[in-house]
């Protein structure tokens, strides 16, 4: 970036996070930070909820309730049976709500304005404690890596594993041919063609990881960035319908996340049919 | 060796990057738009309906956004 004499404080918006301090060789970015915090938010306002639950709900267990019960119904849209959505919720409401309460960190007043100024040789650049947590791109590729691996593992918990392995490499289709042969002689054609076929279903995997990962981070980052730019326009009534637009973008994203693992972990889940 | 004196003339890394996300976002804005067209029609046709065809649509939107938010990244990196 330019040079500048000392004197000034830069502020500077990088694509990666700022190290706050080092535990070991540990950094601790300050997104981590703010994803701890979104954590500790979360726990304690879930404990506080689910301190007296009664027969007949009143109250803020009525809404709870409530919010699981519209979140069955949809999931039951996607999965088509209940029990399928009582044994995969959990993994999406969690995801839906840690990204939730991250994206709508990054909206509040004391994060990106607390902070401290750390002197370079480049000049002094002031490092905000607090970033939001999903702008960082660790987060949603961490998120989206955990998500990846509990789609596989959740598919071949309930299909087997050799069927499950079968669906990316497909090893029974070619020790059928002996079998079928006699039956039916297109078998040595076709079915050396379906082993390989399934294989490029493995870059489709990556693909789904890197979409994920990137379509959250872009979101969100691309959000902070346009907030701070109106923000320097002019400070006062500028960036309102902005915050409004990020409020709205911080829930879709949110919702698209968990609703796409809902759907390749039933898609996962599911008995193949040809 | 010609690259050094093209760029002593223009600034390619900021052409670069307003380009891409300039043609870069033409085809997601026309598939945004389509979708919203579809829906629209067919909530016209059977508004009972919109409830339901809300999420899909807000969800095949997201996908085609997705496409522009890798252009975004990709204008990002350029440095």
């Amino acid at each position: 970036m330019a040079e500048n004499n000392s004197n000034q404080i830069q502020h500077e918006t990088t694509i990666f996070a700022e190290p706050i301090f080092h535990i070991g060789n540990f950094t601790i970015t300050n997104a981590l930070l703010n994803t701890w915090l979104a954590v500790i938010i979360l726990v304690i306002f879930l404990i506080a909820a689910s301190k007296k639950i009664r027969k007949i709900p009143r109250g803020v267990q009525n809404v709870f309730e409530f919010l699981l019960e519209s979140a069955l119904n949809f999931a039951d849209s996607i999965t088509g049976s209940r029990k399928k959505s009582v044994k995969l919720l959990p993994i999406c409401l969690t995801l839906f709500l840690f990204i939730l309460v991250n994206n709508y960190l990054g909206l509040m007043p004391f994060v990106g304005s607390i902070g401290f100024v750390e002197s370079t040789h480049g000049g002094s650049f002031f490092i905000p404690m607090f970033r939001g947590g999903t702008a960082d791109l660790n987060t949603t590729l961490a998120l989206a890596l955990i998500s990846f691996v509990a789609i596989h593992i959740s598919g071949a918990l309930t299909v087997g594993v050799w069927n499950y392995f079968n669906r990316f490499i497909n090893i029974k289709a070619f020790l059928e041919i002996p079998n079928k042969f006699s039956k039916n002689k297109n078998v040595a054609l076709v079915n050396p063609i379906k082993s390989f076929v399934s294989i490029i279903e493995i870059v489709g995997e990556a693909a789904k990881v890197a979409s994920l990962s990137l379509r959250l981070f872009g979101n969100i980052f691309a959000g902070e960035i346009l907030l701070v730019s109106m923000m320097s326009i002019f400070a006062f009534f500028v960036p309102i319908p902005f915050m409004f637009l990020e409020i709205i973008v911080g829930l879709v994203q949110a919702l698209v996340f968990s609703i796409l693992v809902l759907v390749f972990m039933s898609m996962a889940t599911s008995a193949e049919e040809h | 060796m010609e690259g050094q004196t093209v760029s002593a003339a223009i600034n390619l890394t900021m052409i670069a990057k307003a380009l891409a996300i300039g043609v870069g976002s033409i085809a997601p804005a026309l598939a945004i738009g389509k979708i919203g067209t579809k829906a629209m029609e067919s909530i016209g046709r059977n508004p009972e309906a919109a409830g339901k065809i809300l999420a899909p649509m807000l969800l095949s939107a997201a996908f085609a956004e997705a496409v522009a938010i890798y252009v975004l990244v990709v204008a990002f990196t350029i440095s």
